[in-house]
């Protein structure tokens, strides 16, 4: 099987996420789509690293993945904490990023 | 003997130093300090001149060079005087003339609290009217032509607390200025064109340029004149004048200051010789404003302002003359001369009459002075024979020969019209100083109590003032027939001012005797005028002319609505433009700006999801363009 | 090594600035004397820097040179040549008296408050800013300049905007919101022509691999570096711009009535005589060394320009009702001579713009400090609220008229040498340029001369009529300062012999030389 199916899937998962992440309010969606888009990244990574026949992507993946961990820990805790205060995961009732 | 030259100006200068400067401690001794420093400063011109007779008349030039003044690549200007024939003859009067009116002073400000102020304006001025005459180069002179300027707006608004003075010193400085500003482009002009404004170099090397460069030169120069002789159309400041003390009138703007035109032109005369069209115009001006000057003096009441006009118009002579070239400028001189004695004694006398009168200057409300003051009566008239040019005294020697050289200026019309014109000036001289000497001296007296019950009791002024009048009055008298013994005035200035005799297109003896057949209707005229019936105490309506006289034939009228009422209109809208418009674009920008800003921030919504579609929205778009340039 | 004379000359002032500022609260006093002790020994150095100064020698004199910034090729290099030294010496000489001016001008409203720091302050931002101006005329490393250039915006922004004048119309926070609008226009205007030049520093760097002036000068003159012709001009109006904010010329001038208005007198005379002063002397050095065939090229340009500042400063003093902003306006008009001088290409014009730069700062100063004496005792900048003040205080109104004169130009105080020789040089080169000018002396005539006839003639004002005479402290402060105007005046020789060569390497930079008189050229 060609390495570039590879790509493909990756292609589609990247764009799944993506539209998940623009058109959904709960939060928790939102994460999972972001970490989705983080696979089809490591995904890609991957299958140029078999195309090229050197292991610097897969490298890059497992940094990905400790990332993508230490990110789920971090955010997780923060729509934990606005759920308590707020009652919801909607990331729309929390526009404070505006003065 | 030339290190004496700086003692001239030093002297004086010290005294202006030292009175203003001294504060309260001089006010006692004041005027004693600055009427010997003008006496001392007087007596080393007689040393001076003495020196001078006794050598003959191609060495008698003196020189002195102080030190260099502005050194600057291709420029130099040096602090160095220069005592000629011509100078001499201004120092003489200048000092001579200074002194016995800083003695009159004495008597005069008595009262005045401010006298040691005044003695050293003073000095200022005589420092620096000497330093006029006596610099060597046109720069130096310019520092003197100022100087005088800023002594005279000083001793005009003398008594600041009259708005009047206060106006019109700032518009006689003003008016100054702006011939001031012809005076400078002329040095600019000389220094492009002959690489240095020094009197030697510049007038020896006339003949290396152009007509039209020289007459450029002239024109500017004239232009100065006009400024500090009060000729047309420079001349409304003179009238103003008059607001400062009457001894400042008599020796600034009737003896010295006002002659400073006359001696500009004389001593640039070889510029002038070349350039026979800027000849021409110091011929017009000097024409228009001997005519201009004497129709404004026939219509004023007040006595200062009448004998302002005629200064006016005297110098309208003088410029008249030295506009005519060589067979003119000794006679300018000689004019100036006895005009310095006759109108100095004038406007003394008249500030006697003042003084008697408790400051009243309209002639209206004299009369009949003759009883009450004799000697001014006896040296004011003397002084008006004089000024009349009545036949045997100063003024006569001297009028009569300008109009010969007037009537010479070319053989045809020329000479006829300027002739005619000089001629009818003395007709109109002999009017109105008639007129005044009648008016104030003669008929029945017309002064009433004032406001507060208080009636004049015009009395004989004490000796510090009459002993000056009566000195100036002998010069009146006989200084005109002096000099025009074997021609002595006009051989004495020929080594600086060249000489030529002048062929008038008529006969000499018809012009003297036409002169007196005029001056005779004019004073005859003015007796039937005034001498026969009493002045009304309040002035007539009066004609036309009468009523145009009396506002200086409109011209403040015309400054007034154009300078005046245009300037505030200028500078009010530029200040409104500054505001809105300079301002406004640099205010404009920031505000723009402002507005921008306030746009871009509401795509800060603060919803995560839309920063999210800008974020991929961007990552897109620089995607594409990425492409896109490998494509390419 | 030798002494350091030009480091120490801007060193004394920095520490003083340090030293006042950390003197406790309640030794207000000795803060004062020990910025004036300051002060005055910048002066003694300045003065030993003109006595060291050998005017026939090298061009730039008593130098040092330090790495600074190696990669940048940037260095600590001073030098000074004849109108440095004139300028050093007139900064120098008036912050003194600035000093004493503004003695008790940063005193607290109320006495007794023991815990007021501000009068230290402002004595040690007046000593900052001096500090920095010396250090700027001395500078010859392009980089150095520009952040001195810009540095010294900060000191003067807290002078304006924090030590306004007294004397206001309205209330306390109208006032407050006027200073600081005219502080921050101050800064803004400064800001974007220091940010252009900024620019334009990089671009030279880029072209020319340093920032040495006398390097690129010399490479410039050799043929070594050569620039584009556009490059050259795009360079020449960033660092033109910035000094002609500085300067300013018309239409950037609006900072300066604000910031000469709502600022106290002395510091008023800081922006004017002192600060601005840098913008002029960077035409002279930068401009004209760095880039002389685009300043040959924009010459008509700006000539028209400092000619419409002429005319149009003048004018718009004549219609202002506030002394202060009248003296502003003044200054704009001067400022269009000491610009039309040097951009004349002529001997004369720049000798005579340097030495206008040394006489208006002194004439400015006199007039402007005694224009503040006057606006303290009557707490109105307001013509009209004034009138027959000569009656009430001879002194004050003589010194005054002193002033006066100086700024109309009078011939016999030192301002008319500058002025004329301006004049002759412009009009040597470019006759109508140098006569429409001329008009400028008559409109100088009747802005000073009215503004002395409201204010000091007529009838005495009741609300003027209590009004004290000079006192010894403040005729200290103007004395010397008319002594000197007199002095310049009539023997101005010391000055022009320490500029003049200066100005000869200057016109030699551009290539130019002085137009023949017609006679000689004939010949």
């Amino acid at each position: 099987m060609s390495p570039v199916n590879y790509l493909y899937l990756a292609a589609l998962l990247f764009a799944i996420g993506a539209t998940g992440v623009l058109i959904r309010r709960n939060a928790i969606v939102v994460f999972m789509c972001i970490e989705l888009m983080l696979n089809a990244c490591n995904l890609t990574l991957v299958a140029f690293s078999r195309m090229h026949g050197n292991l610097d992507g897969q490298i890059i993946a497992f940094f990905t993945m400790v990332v993508a961990a230490a990110e789920v820990v971090v955010g997780l805790a923060i729509i934990v904490s606005l759920f308590r205060s707020r009652h919801s995961a909607s990331v729309d009732d929390a526009s404070l990023m505006k003065l | 003997m030339e290190n004496l030259i700086a003692l001239l100006v030093a002297a004086p200068l010290l005294g202006a130093a030292v009175l203003l400067c001294g504060g309260r401690r001089l006010d006692r001794t004041g005027h004693w300090i600055g009427t010997l420093l003008a006496v001392a400063s007087f007596a080393v011109g007689v040393l001076l001149f003495t020196d001078m007779l006794g050598k003959d008349a191609e060495h008698r030039a003196l020189h002195q060079a102080l030190f260099s003044w502005i050194p600057v690549e291709g420029f130099q200007a040096d602090v160095a005087f220069q005592l000629d024939q011509l100078s001499m003859t201004f120092v003489l009067l200048i000092t001579g003339v200074g002194s016995l009116i800083h003695i009159y002073s004495i008597g005069y400000m008595e009262h005045d609290e401010r006298r040691r102020r005044f003695f050293g304006y003073l000095n200022l001025f005589l420092a620096a009217m000497l330093l006029l005459v006596i610099a060597d180069n046109y720069l130096l002179l310019y520092v003197g032509w100022e100087g005088v300027g800023l002594a005279s707006y000083l001793l005009i608004g003398f008594w600041q607390h009259k708005p009047s003075a206060a106006t019109a010193a700032k518009k006689a400085f003003l008016v100054n200025r702006v011939g001031d500003m012809g005076l400078s482009i002329a040095i600019m002009l000389m220094f492009t064109t002959f690489g240095t404004f020094a009197f030697g170099p510049v007038l020896e090397s006339v003949g290396d340029t152009g007509e039209g460069k020289l007459t450029a030169i002239g024109l500017m120069l004239l232009l100065a004149a006009c400024g500090k002789s009060a000729q047309v159309p420079l001349q409304s400041w003179l009238g103003d004048a008059m607001e400062g003390p009457t001894p400042v009138s008599a020796l600034i703007h009737a003896a010295t200051m006002v002659t400073a035109g006359v001696y500009l032109i004389t001593r640039s005369g070889a510029i002038f010789n070349a350039a026979p069209d800027a000849q021409l115009a110091v011929v017009i001006v000097g024409a228009v404003t001997l005519i201009f000057g004497a129709i404004v003096g026939c219509a004023k009441d007040d006595i200062k302002k009448a004998l302002a006009g005629s200064t006016m118009s005297q110098i309208g002579y003088m410029i008249l003359a030295a506009g005519l070239g060589p067979i003119g400028y000794a006679f300018a001189i000689m004019h100036l001369v006895t005009h310095g004695f006759f109108k100095a004694g004038l406007f003394l006398g008249a500030g006697s009459v003042m003084h008697g009168m408790n400051d009243e200057v309209d002639m209206r409300k004299y009369g009949g002075l003759r009883k009450y003051m004799p000697v001014t009566f006896v040296t004011f008239g003397l002084g008006y024979l004089a000024i009349i040019g009545f036949p045997g005294l100063s003024g006569f020697w001297s009028k009569d020969k300008i109009i010969e050289a007037a009537f010479a200026y070319d053989d045809g019309i020329r000479g006829w019209i300027f002739g005619g014109v000089a001629l009818l000036g003395a007709g109109i001289t002999a009017f109105y100083m008639t007129r005044v000497m009648i008016m104030t001296f003669f008929g029945e007296k017309r002064w009433q109590p004032d406001e507060s019950g208080n009636e004049p009791h015009p009395h004989e002024s004490p000796k510090s003032m009459t002993i000056p009048m009566i000195v100036l009055a002998f010069g009146s008298v006989f200084a005109g027939g002096l000099f025009s013994l074997n021609e002595s005035f006009v051989k004495w200035l020929e080594p600086v001012t060249q000489f030529e005799h002048p062929h008038p297109v008529i006969s000499v003896p018809a012009i003297t005797a036409s002169t007196v057949v005029v001056l005779l209707l004019g004073a005859g005229l003015a007796y039937l005028m005034y001498g026969r019936k009493p002045v009304p105490v309040t002035a007539p309506r009066g004609s036309l002319l009468t009523r145009a006289a009396r506002r200086d034939l409109l011209q403040d009228d015309f400054n007034h609505v154009v300078l005046v009422r245009g300037g505030e209109h200028l500078t009010r809208s530029l200040v409104y433009v500054d505001h809105t418009v300079v301002d406004g674009v640099v205010n404009g920008t920031a505000a723009g700006f402002g507005g921008l800003s306030g746009r871009l921030r509401k795509l800060q919504n603060g919803f995560a999801r839309s920063y999210a579609v800008s974020m991929f929205g961007g990552t897109a778009i620089l995607i594409a363009a990425t492409l896109l340039m490998r494509a390419v | 090594m030798s002494f350091p004379l030009l480091t120490a000359t801007a060193a004394v002032p920095a520490i003083g600035a340090i030293v006042t500022a950390a003197v406790p609260a309640a030794r207000r006093t000795a803060a004062k004397w020990l910025a004036l002790f300051f002060s005055l020994v910048t002066l003694v150095l300045a003065v030993l820097i003109g006595v060291r100064f050998a005017p026939g020698g090298d061009r730039y004199q008593l130098t040092e040179s330090h790495s600074w910034i190696a990669d940048f090729g940037v260095r600590y290099e001073l030098g000074v040549d004849g109108i440095g030294v004139a300028l050093i010496g007139l900064t120098a000489l008036l912050i003194p008296f600035v000093l004493l001016a503004g003695w008790h001008d940063a005193d607290p409203q109320e006495t007794g408050s023991k815990r007021w720091r501000p009068t230290q302050g402002f004595f040690a931002l007046i000593l900052m800013v001096e500090a920095m101006v010396i250090l700027s005329f001395e500078a010859t490393d392009v980089f150095l300049f520009y952040i001195l250039f810009e540095a010294m915006l900060i000191p003067m922004y807290f002078l304006i905007g924090g030590f306004g004048d007294r004397a206001h119309a309205g209330s306390d926070e109208k006032a407050a919101a006027q200073r600081s609008y005219a502080a921050v226009k101050f800064l803004l205007y400064n800001l974007v022509g220091g940010l252009i030049m900024l620019a334009a520093v990089i671009g030279l760097y880029v072209v020319a691999g340093n920032f040495s002036l006398q390097e690129i000068a010399a490479a410039r003159a050799s043929g070594e570096l050569q620039m584009a012709t556009s490059t050259e001009r795009w360079l020449f109006l960033g660092f033109f711009f910035a000094f002609a904010v500085k300067a300013p010329l018309w239409p950037l001038h609006t900072w300066l009535p604000n910031a000469m208005g709502e600022a106290t007198a002395p510091v008023a005379v800081l922006i004017t005589a002192v600060v601005d002063k840098v913008g002029t002397f960077a035409m002279l050095r930068f401009c004209l060394q760095l880039f002389p065939e685009a300043s040959k090229w924009a010459t008509p340009a700006i000539l028209v320009l400092a000619l419409i500042s002429i005319v149009y400063g003048a004018l718009l003093a004549v219609g202002q009702r506030d002394i202060k902003r009248l003296v502003a306006y003044a200054s704009i008009s001067h400022f269009g001579f000491i610009i039309m001088g040097i951009f004349a290409m002529t001997s004369q014009g720049q000798s005579g713009a340097t030495l206008y730069m040394v006489n208006h700062g002194v004439s400015t100063a006199a007039l402007m400090l005694v224009a503040g004496f006057l606006i303290s005792r009557r707490g109105s900048r307001l013509i009209a609220d004034y009138g027959g003040v000569q009656k009430v205080a001879p002194v004050l109104a003589g010194t005054f008229l002193v002033g006066s004169l100086a700024t109309l130009s009078l011939p016999g105080l030192a301002p008319f040498v500058s002025e004329f020789l301006v004049l002759v040089g412009t009009f040597a080169r470019y006759p109508a340029i140098g006569i429409i000018a001329t008009f400028g002396i008559v409109l100088a005539a009747l802005y000073s001369l009215v503004l002395y006839q409201r204010t000091m003639t007529g009838p005495v004002k009741p609300e003027v009529s209590a009004m004290p005479d000079l006192k010894v402290r403040e005729l200290v402060v103007v004395a010397p300062l008319i002594a000197l105007l007199i002095f310049l005046g009539v023997y101005p020789k010391p000055v022009t012999d320490l500029v003049n060569p200066a100005v000869g390497h200057t016109l030699s930079d551009v290539h130019e030389k002085d137009p023949k008189p017609e006679v000689e050229a004939a010949k």
